[in-house]
C-alpha cells in the first residue's frame, strides 16, 4: 500500500467538495479498494471515506419503492427484508466482514463482472442516484468496471421498485465465491426481466428472450429450448464460455421456479 | 492413570488456549531491536535471462540499508538438496544450482531477483519498485512431456536436459511384469494426473537474521517443522556457519503441511545480511509472495495398468509416472515420487509383481516438494483409482475385489523394497462396512433422485509407510540426512520434569500428548510435565516432524529417556528404602519394595537427586537427566477403508459430499481425541484436493491461481461431519509405544474415495464416464457427462 491521507467527511458536501481533487477517490466499504492498495494497484492521495455520512446510510420504503442510502451496508440490505429476493442476494455476498463493511454503492460503483448487486439493480428497474443525477439501471453499466459514473461522482442511493415477484439464484465459483453466474428474474406488471451477472465479457446483461417467454408465461418451461451463445461469455479456468452459457439457462429456470 | 490423562485420555490440548485467546507466539510476534525489514523483488516472467539489474537509484531511496542482488552471493552456497536418487542406470540424478537470489537466469514466476533491506517494509517496498532489472525472456517450458522432448528449452543451462531422473523400481522385476501383462486375463489402464497443490498454511512463512557480534553467534527466527534440519543444512551448506555458532528458533508455528519443511532462501538471506548489516533482519510474507515462494505438492501424471488373473487375482503392475519438480530441487523434491511413491505401491494387496518408473522433470514453476502424504497420496490415488476402474471393468463388487487381494498374513514383504510389520486390512473393512450402511444406500439414492439429484458411493482402502525413519534404511535410499529423533528428559528437584524434544509441534498437539505418555510411565500428573521444542538452544538435535513421526520416533526418544529416568530413580529409592534395586517398583508416582509396605514417594527420590545427602554417590550421580535418541528398524504403516457418499447435480456437475467414513488402524492411541482432531483435518485436506485446490499455469508459467479468488480452499460447508474409527488396533512391532502414526492419513486416504463416488454417480445414471481428473469442480464434472 502507498501512503495516502483519509478523510472522512460527515456530510454529502463535504464529500463531494472532497472528491473534486484529481487524486482523490471514494471509499466505501474497502472490500474492493482496500485490497486494490494494498497490491499497489492503485495510488490516490486522498481517500474521502463515505461511511460516516449519516444522510447516505440506511434503507426506508416509499410507497412500493426501496431507496437504499449509497453507503449502506450489506448486511443492513439483508436484514432489512421488504424486498426479499434483493436481502436474499445481500445475505450471499462474502462472509459476515464483508457483508458488514462492503456498501451497495461501493459494488456498484465498482461494478465487478461477477458481483451480484448488478444483476439485482438492472433486473429490478432499478434507479441509481448521485449527487449530480438519477441514472436508470439500463444506462447505467457500461462494461466490465464501466460505468455511467463521472470522475468523483457519488452514488447516493439506490431506488429499488419492488416488483410481485422475483428471486436471484447465484452459482458460486469455487474459490472466491463471487458468482460463477447469477440469475436475477423480477415479475413486474409490466412484464419480466432477467439479469445475468458473471457470465459475459460485456459484464452484466439482460436475457431479452427469457424475458418475453417468461413475460408470457413465468414458469420455467416457457425457457425450454432457449439457450443464450456461448460466444462473447467468459471462459477461464472455473468454467469455459459453453459451460457459463448453460448455467444460464439452469439457473434462470430455477429462479424462476424460486420466484413462485 | 494419571488424573488429567494418561494413555488414552481425549485430554483438551492445553497450547489451545494460548492459541485461541490470541497469546500464541508466533515468528512474526517477534521483533528484535533496531531491525531492518526485507523486501524481495521478485521475477514477474517464468524463465528470463537477466541482462542487467540496475538499483542505482532505488538505493538513494529514503530508508535504503543496502540493496542485494546475486552477485553479493558469489562464493556463498547455494540452496542445497537433502535426498540424492540415483536413475535406473545407476547414475546420479541430475542438481542444478540454487542460488538465494537469482544469478544469470530466473526460472520462475517468483524467483527472488534482488533484496531490499530497508528501515521499514514500505520503504522496502517502494525502493524495491524503483530498481530496474533487464530481463530478456526467454521461452518457458511449463508442460512436463514437453519439457524433456528434444530441443526443449533448458531450464538449467548447464544440465544436458530437463530430466532429473528416470527411475525404475524395482529394475530386476521389469521383464517379470512384462510378461505378467501378457499371460494376464484382465487388464485395466487409466491415465490420471494428481493435481499440483499449494499448502496454505495458515501462518504465512516468516524469517528474522540477528547476528551477536559480541559472540560471533548468529540466529535465525524461522517457520520450521525442523529448526535443527535448518540449522545444519543453512550452517553447513549454504553460509558456512558452524552449528554451535548458529541457533534456529521455531516457535509457535501456524500449521506446516511440509511445506516448512525445507530451507528455503528467504532464510539463509535474512541470516546472511543480519550479519552483512549487523542488524536484524526481517522477513514476512505476504499470501501473494507464499503462493510464488512455499514449495507446491503432489503435481504428478502417472499412466498405470493393473493385471488380473482369470480369478481376478492381482498378478501385476505398471505405473509410468511423470513428476515436476519445478525450477529448482527442494530439499527433499527427489525424495517424494520415488521412495515415498514407488515403495507404497503395493498397498494393501499381495501383487507380486510391480514395476515403477518415474521420471522426474525441471518445469519454469516452482519448486515442488512433500505435501501432507508426500507421495503417499499419489500412490494410493492411483492404485486406488485403477481397482475400482477394473472392479467396473470386471462387473465385480469394487470392495469384494479389494478384499480378495488383501495382505493377510504379517510381516508381509512387497515386492517394492518395504516390510509390513502389522495390520489387519479386513478389520478396517469390516468395520467401514459396519460404519456406512451400504444396505441402505439404494433408498438414500432414491431421495436423492427425487430432489434431482445423482447419488454414488466410493470406497478405498489406503497404507502408508510412515514414522518416516530408520537411518540405515534412508541411508541406502539416498537421503542425506539420518532420521532418528531425540529426546532430553530433565526432572527437577521438586519432581516436576521438562521433556525437550527434538519434533516439532505446528498443530500437532504434543504439549499435550507427550506427557500424558511420561506421566502415565512415572504415575504422576500430565500438569508435572512441560514439552521444549523448536529451539535449538535448548533441545537435543532432532530431525522434526513430518511423515507422521512425532510419536512414533520422538515419542520413542521421550519414552526412551524416561525409561532411563525410571531406572535411575529406582537406584536411588532402593538406597533411601534400603533395598535392593530389584525390589522396587513404582506405580503410581510411588516407589515401593515388592511384598512390603515400604515406599517413598516420587518427590522424595527426585529431592534426593539433588540433594544428596543422604544418596549413593559411589554408584551414580546426583541429579535426573537423561537424553535419548531413537532409530527404530522400520517405517510404521498405518492403513485403514475409507467411503464417501455424494450427490451430483446433473444440471450444473456441483458435487456434494453426503457422508464421509474412515477406519483407521493407527496401533495404540495415546488421545483418541487428538487423533480424530488429525483425521478431520485429513480429510478436509484431500476432499479439498478431490474438488476444490488446483494451482495452475498458463503456457508462459504465469500463475493463474496466485491468490483464494482463484485457488479454492476447502471450508467448513464443503465437508460434512466425519465419521472416524480408530478401534481397530494392530500396534506396531517395533516401538515402545506400538504407535503408528495420524498425521497424514486422512489426507492419503481421502481423494480416491471421492473420485470414486463421482464416478459412481455417474455410471450408476447410464453416464460413460470412467474418469475425471481432480479437482472434480463443477465445470469438470458437467463438462465429462457432456463429451
Ligand atoms: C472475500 C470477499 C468476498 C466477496 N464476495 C462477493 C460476492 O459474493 N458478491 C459480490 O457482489 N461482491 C462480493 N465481494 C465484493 C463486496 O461486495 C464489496 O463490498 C463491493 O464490491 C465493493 O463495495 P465497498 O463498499 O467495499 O467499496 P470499496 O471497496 O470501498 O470501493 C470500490 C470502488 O467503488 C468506489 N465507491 C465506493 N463507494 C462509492 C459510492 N458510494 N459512490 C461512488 N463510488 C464509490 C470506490 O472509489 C472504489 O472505486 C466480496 C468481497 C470480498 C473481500
Amino acid at each position: 500500500m502507498y501512503a495516502f491521507e483519509l478523510e472522512r467527511p460527515t456530510s454529502l458536501a463535504d464529500a463531494v467538495n472532497a472528491l473534486k481533487s484529481e487524486e482523490a477517490q471514494a471509499l466505501g466499504g474497502g472490500q474492493t479498494l482496500i485490497p486494490t492498495l494494498k497490491q499497489r494497484l492503485a495510488m490516490p492521495e486522498t481517500l474521502v471515506s463515505l461511511t460516516a455520512i449519516d444522510e447516505l446510510k440506511g434503507i426506508r420504503r416509499e410507497g412500493d419503492t426501496l431507496i437504499i442510502g449509497g453507503a449502506t451496508c450489506h448486511a443492513d440490505v439483508a436484514a432489512e427484508g421488504s424486498y426479499p429476493a434483493l436481502s436474499d442476494l445481500a445475505g450471499l455476498i462474502g462472509d459476515p466482514h464483508v457483508r458488514n463493511r462492503g456498501t451497495i454503492g461501493g459494488s456498484l460503483a465498482n461494478n465487478d463482472p461477477s458481483a451480484c448487486y448488478p444483476a439485482a439493480a438492472l433486473a429490478s428497474g432499478a434507479t441509481i442516484v448521485t449527487n449530480e443525477r438519477e441514472i436508470a439501471a439500463d444506462d447505467y453499466f457500461v462494461g466490465l468496471f464501466e460505468t455511467a459514473l463521472n470522475e468523483g461522482e457519488i452514488i447516493t442511493a439506490v431506488k429499488m421498485p419492488i416488483p410481485q415477484a422475483a428471486a436471484y439464484v447465484k452459482f458460486e465459483q469455487p474459490a472466491s465465491r463471487f458468482a460463477l453466474v447469477g440469475v436475477f428474474v423480477v415479475k413486474t406488471a409490466n412484464g419480466v426481466r432477467v439479469a445475468v451477472t458473471g457470465a459475459s465479457e460485456g459484464g452484466v446483461f439482460r436475457w431479452s428472450e427469457a424475458e418475453s417467454a417468461l413475460s408470457s408465461n413465468f414458469a420455467a418451461d416457457a425457457l425450454e429450448g432457449l439457450k443464450v451463445p456461448s460466444d462473447g461469455m467468459i471462459g477461464d479456468i472455473h468454467g469455459s464460455p459453453e459451460y457459463r452459457a448453460h448455467l444460464v439457462g439452469v439457473l434462470t429456470k430455477r429462479a424462476v421456479t424460486k420466484a413462485g | 492413570m494419571p488424573a488429567d490423562g494418561g494413555i488414552g485420555a481425549p485430554t483438551k490440548r492445553r497450547e489451545d488456549l494460548r492459541f485461541l485467546k490470541g497469546t500464541g507466539r508466533y515468528t512474526d510476534d517477534l521483533n528484535r531491536p533496531g531491525q531492518a525489514y526485507v523486501f524481495f523483488l521478485r521475477s514477474n516472467v517464468a524463465h528470463g535471462r537477466i541482462n542487467g539489474i540496475d538499483t542505482g537509484a532505488a538505493a538513494g531511496m529514503p530508508g535504503v540499508v543496502r540493496i542485494f542482488t546475486g552477485a553479493d552471493f558469489e562464493g556463498v552456497g547455494g540452496m542445497p538438496c537433502g535426498w540424492q536418487v540415483t536413475d535406473k542406470h545407476g547414475e546420479p540424478m541430475q542438481e542444478p544450482g540454487h542460488p538465494i537470489l537469482a544469478q544469470g537466469k530466473v526460472r520462475h514466476v517468483g524467483d527472488p531477483i534482488a533484496a531490499v533491506v530497508a528501515d521499514t517494509l514500505d520503504q522496502a517496498r517502494d525502493a524495491a519498485e524503483a530498481i530496474e532489472v533487464d530481463i530478456e525472456d526467454l521461452p518457458a517450458v511449463i508442460d512436463m512431456k514437453k519439457a524433456i522432448e528434444d530441443g526443449a528449452p533448458k531450464v538449467h543451462d548447464d544440465l544436458s536436459s530437463n530430466l532429473c531422473y528416470d527411475w525404475g523400481f524395482v529394475e530386476e522385476n521389469k521383464v517379470a511384469v512384462e510378461q505378467a501383462f501378457k499371460d494376464a486375463a484382465h487388464v485395466t489402464t487409466l491415465e490420471l494426473v494428481n493435481n499440483r497443490l499449494v499448502a496454505n498454511p495458515m501462518e504465512p512463512r516468516v524469517a528474522i537474521g540477528d547476528y551477536d557480534q559480541a559472540g560471533d553467534n548468529s540466529t535465525l527466527y524461522t517457520t520450521s517443522q525442523n529448526p535443527h534440519v535448518i540449522r545444519l543444512l543453512m550452517g553447513a551448506f549454504v553460509l558456512g556457519i558452524p552449528e554451535h555458532k548458529l541457533r534456529v528458533v521455531a516457535p509457535d508455528v501456524g500449521g506446516g503441511f511440509g511445506t516448512k519443511i525445507f530451507h528455503y532462501a528467504e532464510e539463509a538471506f535474512c541470516t546472511f545480511a543480519a550479519k552483512a548489516l549487523n542488524r536484524p533482519v526481517k522477513w514476512t510474507s505476504s499470501r501473494s509472495e507464499a503462493f510464488m515462494s512455499d514449495a507446491h505438492g503432489r503435481d504428478h501424471v502417472t499412466k498405470i495398468e493393473l493385471a488380473l488373473d482369470g480369478d481376478n487375482n492381482f498378478t501385476a503392475l505398471r505405473t509410468e509416472t511423470y513428476a515436476n519438480m519445478g525450477a529448482y530441487l527442494s530439499t527433499f523434491a527427489p525424495s517424494v515420487p520415488t521412495w515415498l511413491h514407488g515403495t507404497l505401491m503395493a498397498g494393501n494387496y499381495k501383487t507380486p509383481l510391480i514395476y515403477v518408473n518415474v521420471k522426474a522433470v525441471f518445469t519454469n514453476t516452482v519448486p515442488v516438494d512433500a505435501y501432507r502424504g508426500a507421495g503417499r497420496p499419489e500412490a494410493t490415488y492411483q492404485l486406488e483409482r485403477v481397482i475400482d476402474k477394473a472392479a467396473r471393468e470386471l462387473g465385480v463388487d469394487p470392495i469384494a475385489l479389494r478384499r480378495q487381494n488383501f495382505v493377510t498374513e504379517f510381516p508381509y514383504a512387497t515386492p517394492v523394497a518395504v516390510e509390513y510389520d502389522t495390520g489387519d486390512y479386513v478389520a478396517t473393512m469390516d468395520k467401514l462396512e459396519e460404519m456406512i450402511d451400504l444396505a441402505g444406500f439404494d433408498k438414500r439414492a432414491e431421495e436423492s433422485k427425487k430432489r434431482g439429484k445423482l447419488r454414488g458411493v466410493g470406497v478405498n482402502c489406503y497404507i502408508e509407510a510412515c514414522g518416516i525413519a530408520p537411518s540405515h534404511l534412508v541411508g541406502q535410499l539416498g537421503a542425506r540426512a539420518g532420521l532418528y529423533e531425540s529426546a532430553t528428559v530433565r526432572v527437577n528437584a521438586t519432581g516436576g520434569l521438562v521433556v525437550m524434544t527434538g519434533s516439532h509441534s505446528h498443530g500437532q498437539g504434543h504439549e499435550t500428548s507427550f506427557p500424558q505418555v511420561v506421566a502415565e510411565m512415572i504415575g504422576i500428573d500430565a500438569s508435572m510435565v512441560e514439552i521444549v521444542h523448536g529451539d535449538t538452544a535448548n533441545t537435543p538435535m532432532g530431525m522434526g516432524t513430518y511423515g507422521s513421526r512425532s510419536l512414533a520416533v520422538g515419542g520413542s526418544a521421550m519414552v526412551r529417556a524416561t525409561e532411563k529416568i525410571i531406572a535411575k530413580a529406582k537406584k536411588i529409592a532402593a538406597h533411601l528404602l534400603e533395598a535392593a534395586e530389584g525390589d522396587i517398583e513404582l506405580k503410581d508416582g510411588q516407589f515401593s519394595v515388592a511384598g512390603t509396605d515400604k515406599s517413598v514417594a516420587w518427590g522424595d527420590v527426585t529431592l534426593a537427586a539433588y540433594v544428596p545427602h543422604n544418596y549413593p554417590l559411589e554408584d551414580i550421580e546426583p541429579g535426573l537427566e537423561e537424553t535419548a535418541f531413537y532409530d527404530p528398524n522400520n517405517f510404521t504403516y498405518p492403513a485403514g477403508a475409507y467411503a464417501c457418499e455424494v450427490e451430483v447435480d446433473p444440471e450444473t456437475g456441483k458435487v456434494t459430499i453426503e457422508s464421509f467414513a474412515a477406519a483407521d488402524d493407527f496401533g495404540n492411541v495415546v488421545n483418541p481425541m487428538i487423533v480424530e482432531g488429525q483425521v478431520h483435518g485429513g480429510l478436509a485436506q484431500g476432499i479439498g484436493q478431490a474438488l476444490l485446490e488446483g494451482c495452475v499455469y498458463d503456457e508462459d508459467g504465469q500463475l493463474l491461481t496466485g491468490s483464494y479468488m482463484d485457488y479454492a480452499m476447502p471450508r467448513a460447508g464443503d465437508v460434512p461431519s466425519f465419521a472416524v474409527d480408530h478401534s481397530c488396533q494392530t500396534p506396531c512391532t517395533h516401538n515402545p509405544l506400538g504407535v503408528k502414526g495420524c498425521g497424514e492419513a486422512g489426507a492419503i486416504g481421502s481423494p480416491p474415495a471421492v473420485v470414486n463416488a463421482v464416478v459412481d454417480a455417474l455410471q450408476r445414471a447410464g453416464k460413460d464416464v470412467t474418469h475425471i481428473d481432480m479437482p472434480l469442480s463443477p465445470s469438470r464434472v458437467w463438462a465429462a457427462m457432456n463429451q
